[in-house]
């Protein structure tokens, strides 16, 4: 049955996750899917890492997606992210004047990604966060987790999430600032440092 | 050690009938595969082993999660859901028409969403350089759509039917013939990535990514049923494939995108 009766509720039920498999590379990323910050802005801060599987292998195959608010806490509603270009079909980039909050990112066959995007603001009690979905070959459902960024303390320690985790698994969802001003953020599937992901109820 | 559909087979009907156990028990009925079917090889060290941690959305409506991102006419071309159409010269195979609609779990329609679709040609072989199936590539598809859903949240497709093809997972694994989806609802919760099949296809029993989905009503929501009335005389025959996005949203936003 895939044609939903709406006027039923009990009806109406989820259809089921699948992996994104190993050769969705020429469908979903595109040019610019790492760079959300519009240019110069002087907010942008780069976060970047690895994605690791259960015996500490890295994934040559992972998307992320990262979804953020600006640095004043708001969500955009703003389209552009994938622009097209209507005479070759192909991709324009961002127009590097608008902010999507929106990135796509394949890791390396190294099993490394980043994104520059603007620095999130905080929204209701959370220390600022921005939101990640991994999807990889091998994983069924997707996973989301978070980027907290170090600095603010007295916000991370109010945040309700980190609140309730351990010292151990609290710190994988904060990113470690490196001396080129970077932010280090590794994603461990499995295994030793797995990484907090999070279910929406 | 050679692992053969036997073994697989034998493991499908184990975890299968764990599942019946688990439901005939009181659990609750599971709509998505656990993250940890080891069926499918890839699967085993690729899933958490620590328990997700739960957010309750209803506890705070800021949460980042339920906002989504959007996308728009500037991020689609005219063609974008025409794959017959994306080359000079007409692919090989058996047009179709894929459609439906994107519905929340309370069965309204998500409006204005971005919907994105790649699949293998109709010899079952995609246009992907890491690609190693033998089967020939065709130099007029692609195999990569977009569209955004209208007004009722119908999406609508014009491409080939993509053949089945073989895979590694074990000796002479099969994937049946799908359409892989990816789909944004009002919130970045609901987000899904999937894959459509079409009825009837024999090799349903005998795929563990198929199989992960254990509970049967749900397995079957994600093979699209053939409708003649969205078949285009002489020219494509028709599915029709409804999905409905799981996951939390906060519907007072909803009108407002």
């Amino acid at each position: 049955m895939t044609k939903i009766d709406t006027s039923s509720p009990e009806n109406v039920l989820p259809t089921p996750s699948h992996t994104v498999g190993p050769f969705y590379g020429y469908a979903l990323p595109f040019n610019g899917g790492e760079d959300v910050a519009p240019l110069g802005h002087p907010d942008t801060v780069t976060v970047h890492g690895y994605v690791y599987d259960g015996e500490g292998r890295p994934l040559p195959d992972a998307l992320v997606e990262v979804w953020g608010p600006d640095p004043d806490g708001n969500l955009p509603a703003v389209d552009g992210s994938m622009r097209r270009d209507p005479a070759s079909g192909g991709f324009l980039g961002r127009n590097g004047v608008e902010f999507t909050g929106f990135g796509r990112i394949q890791t390396d066959t190294d099993g490394h990604w980043y994104v520059r995007t603007l620095r999130p603001g905080a929204r209701g009690q959370n220390a600022p966060y921005l939101s990640v979905c991994v999807f990889a070959r091998g994983l069924l459902v997707h996973l989301f987790t978070r980027v907290y960024l170090p600095g603010d303390e007295a916000a991370l320690a109010a945040d309700p999430l980190l609140a309730q985790l351990d010292e151990e698994r609290r710190g994988t969802l904060i990113a470690k600032r490196e001396d080129s001003g970077a932010y280090r953020f590794d994603i461990r599937l499995q295994g030793e440092g797995e990484t907090v992901f999070l279910e929406f109820r | 050690m050679t692992l053969t559909q036997h073994d697989i087979d034998q493991e499908i009907a184990a975890e299968h009938a764990a599942y019946e156990k688990r439901v005939a028990d009181g659990s609750p009925v599971e709509h998505h595969p656990r993250r940890d079917y080891a069926p499918y090889r890839s699967s085993v060290l690729r899933h958490p082993k620590q328990p997700l941690v739960a957010i309750d959305v209803a506890k705070d409506p800021e949460l980042v999660e339920l906002s989504s991102p959007a996308f728009g006419e500037r991020d689609i071309t005219g063609i974008d859901n025409d794959l017959t159409r994306q080359h000079t010269g007409e692919p090989v195979g058996e047009r179709i028409t894929v459609s439906g609609r994107l519905l929340d779990r309370d069965g309204r329609p998500v409006r204005g969403q971005l919907v994105e679709i790649w699949q293998a040609n109709s010899a079952g072989r995609y246009a992907h350089q890491r690609e190693q199936h033998d089967a020939p590539l065709d130099p007029n598809f692609t195999g990569v759509g977009r569209t955004l859903t209208d007004a009722d949240g119908f999406y609508r497709f014009t491409t080939v039917q993509p053949g089945p093809y073989p895979w590694r997972n074990h000796v002479n694994a099969w994937r049946p013939a799908h359409i892989h989806f990816s789909l944004f609802g009002t919130a970045f919760t609901q987000r899904l990535v999937t894959q459509m099949y079409f009825p009837n296809d024999p090799l349903f029993p005998y795929d563990p990514i198929l199989q992960s989905v254990t509970d049967d009503a749900a397995r079957q929501r994600l093979v699209a049923t053939y409708d003649h009335s969205l078949s285009v005389p002489e020219f494509s025959l028709g599915y029709h494939w409804d999905i409905v996005l799981d996951g939390p949203h906060a519907t007072w936003i909803e009108e407002g995108r």
